[in-house]
């Protein structure tokens, strides 16, 4: 199982930094969650691997998963998603505004237009 | 003490939303409500700087668990510390966006920006490494939206690649806290602290690692050598105001290198040994070298701004990078100076952006020229480190704690060499925009047909004098900071020494409050 999680995390991982090497902002942005997706797997593991496990206190039970990782990954969840949420929307409005969505800059030293 | 030591947390994160739905479409109340809240928590942070000065650790349990459980607020010097910067820096930023007219051209800018004041006072304060990972998360997406303030497509697509480059950060931050979760089996910082200086030094390959990542992404934040190119165009297509508040975001970075490398990893753990020490301060030489030299090259007032940013910046990172006391100290001095003259010069710079663009080149006289002739030479004087300003003695300390580092040579001649430069750029830069000035009569004709063109802005004849005021305010404390050098740095030396015995902490925060 520890195999099979590891190599899943690894070609998570390994995809999401592909992408995220591209040109446009949409294969970057799915990299991005990808990435996401690879550290929550990660986070989880670090409780380490274990099946059937209760994670609080029960009478009879010998056994334990550590809850805390869960908690951590939950969080992670939820930050990743809004800020995946928020990406879109710039990434969005960015298109909209310039027609254009490569992810680099024409002229890094072109200002912003300061609409006065 | 109590309940007080949360309050710089609850108080933004009370307003933002009151903002938000009470009286989100009226711009007036909001700006009274902002600049009172922060007037606030301006009163509330010295309350807590005062009581920090003692060298008392305190410790707020958040829902009374008891740490290593809960999650525990420290307040000791250094977070007082920098929870009133940010605060005497957020007044200065809300005036300037408020008379400025900044925060009428978007929507949302004082919520945001109490967010984000939130975000950073919590940075600034938790003592548990995930929380860390919260609020830097928390200051990021209110830095996200303060970024796109006030739209057009060249800053939209700056915020793309600003928001990108951070959630990379952040990813690479939830592996390094999953790794160091792996090994000691807890995030509390003191707890950390123990766990890992109980770790025998050759079963700590994972911790290390976990180590150098949680180096490399609070080096992302700090903009050091290599990480640091998503500054120049975050910030140079930021609005001015929110430019000028992000000089305290890369300090964010400085400051979490400083407590966790003298905290957790410190410079006399085994574990810590060949970790940061060694590479660290050359990483922070390339990034004053490339700062420095950048403003050279910049063919725009912002751009310009944000290398010389980087590069005091670089300048921080030398001092916080030898790990010794007095470098520690030198460095917390120039914290406080390079964040109050970054902001500064941000604003100076937005003053000229509004008066006649952004380009450094040949344009008419802008309206107030001279007062602003006067605040960018002292802004300049101040970031390149020139007498009679803090900046020179702040470098001058900096150099001072050197003395003893083994690549003492290096470090002096590159960073008087690159000070040398940047005066070299500032010059040229403000004699482009106030000196070589040319008068050919009135109106926009005197603007040559392709920038108007591209740039499509008339620029105003009758721009604001209120923007001067926290402009001045700034500059008043940069004066402030070299007057009373002497106490400051005194002030700095405890901090540094209050650092360099993370026992104080440790004991502090597992035994609970009132120990």
């Amino acid at each position: 199982m520890e195999l099979l999680f590891a190599s899943a995390i690894g070609v998570l991982t390994a995809c999401g930094i592909y992408l995220i090497l591209r040109q446009r902002t949409f294969p970057v942005i799915l990299g991005l969650s990808l990435l996401s997706y690879a550290v929550n797997l990660f986070l989880f593991a670090t409780g380490r691997l274990s099946v059937g496990a209760p994670p609080i206190l029960q009478y009879g039970v010998e056994t334990y998963t550590d809850p805390l990782p869960q908690a951590l990954v939950l969080t992670a969840i939820v930050i990743s998603f809004g800020m995946t949420a928020v990406i879109v929307m710039i990434a969005l409005s960015a298109y909209l505004s310039e027609n254009d969505d490569r992810i680099d800059m024409d002229n890094p030293s072109e200002p912003a237009k300061d609409d006065a | 003490m109590s309940h007080w030591i949360v309050l710089p947390i609850v108080l933004p994160a009370l307003l933002a939303p009151f903002f938000l739905m009470v009286i989100r479409h009226h711009l007036d109340l909001q700006r009274i409500f902002s600049v009172a809240g922060v007037l606030v928590l301006n009163g509330i942070t010295l309350a807590l700087l005062n009581h920090a000065m003692s060298g008392e650790v305190s410790v707020y349990e958040l829902g009374d668990w008891p740490a290593p459980f809960g999650i525990v607020l420290v307040l000791d010097r250094l977070s007082a510390l920098m929870i009133v910067l940010t605060s005497q820096l957020a007044l200065a930023v809300v005036l300037y966006a408020i008379w400025s007219g900044w925060d009428n051209r978007g929507r949302h800018f004082h919520p945001l920006l109490q967010f984000q004041i939130m975000g950073v006072s919590g940075a600034f304060m938790t003592g548990d490494a995930f929380n860390l990972f919260v609020f830097f998360e928390v200051l990021l997406i209110a830095s996200y939206g303060l970024m796109i303030h006030g739209g057009g497509g060249t800053r939209l697509r700056a915020g793309v690649q600003y928001v990108a480059y951070n959630l990379i950060g952040s990813t690479l931050f939830l592996f390094a806290l999953g790794t160091i979760y792996g090994v000691a089996g807890t995030l509390n910082m003191a707890d950390l602290a123990v766990k890992a200086a109980e770790i025998p030094a050759e079963d700590t390959a994972l911790l290390r690692i976990g180590a150098v990542l949680l180096l490399l992404v609070f080096s992302v934040k700090a903009a050091v050598l290599p990480l640091h190119f998503w500054l120049p165009a975050s910030y140079s297509n930021a609005p001015a105001p929110v430019a000028a508040f992000f000089a305290i975001m890369t300090k964010v970075g400085a400051y979490s290198i400083l407590r966790m490398f003298t905290l957790i990893f410190g410079p006399e753990t085994p574990v810590a040994q060949g970790l940061a020490g060694e590479w660290l301060v050359y990483a922070a030489l390339l990034t004053v070298a490339v700062g420095m030299i950048g403003t050279q090259g910049a063919a725009h007032v912002a751009r310009m701004t944000a290398f010389i940013t980087i590069g005091s910046t670089g300048t921080l990172m030398v001092a916080i990078s030898l790990f010794t006391p007095e470098a520690s100290a030198a460095a917390i001095y120039y914290l406080i100076h390079s964040t109050f003259a970054t902001a500064m010069m941000f604003l100076v710079a937005d003053m000229i952006i509004e008066r006649r663009g952004d380009s450094i080149s040949q344009r008419r006289p802008m309206q107030h020229g001279g007062v602003i002739a006067a605040l960018f030479f002292g802004a300049a004087v101040a970031m390149a480190g020139m007498p009679p300003l803090s900046g020179f003695i702040g470098k001058l300390l900096v150099l001072d704690a050197a003395w003893d580092a083994p690549d003492v040579v290096l470090i002096w001649s590159v960073v008087l060499i690159t000070s040398l430069i940047a005066i070299i750029g500032l010059a040229r830069a403000g004699s482009l925009v106030f000196w070589k000035a040319f008068d050919t009569g009135s109106g926009r004709g005197d603007v040559d047909e392709d920038t108007a063109r591209r740039e499509g802005v008339v620029f105003p004849t009758d721009a604001p004098r209120l923007p001067f005021v926290p402009v001045f305010g700034l500059f008043a404390v940069l004066i402030a900071l070299t007057v009373f050098a002497g106490p400051v740095m005194r002030f700095a030396e405890d901090t540094a020494d209050q650092l360099y015995t993370p026992q104080l902490y440790i004991d502090a925060v597992l035994k609970g409050p009132g120990s």
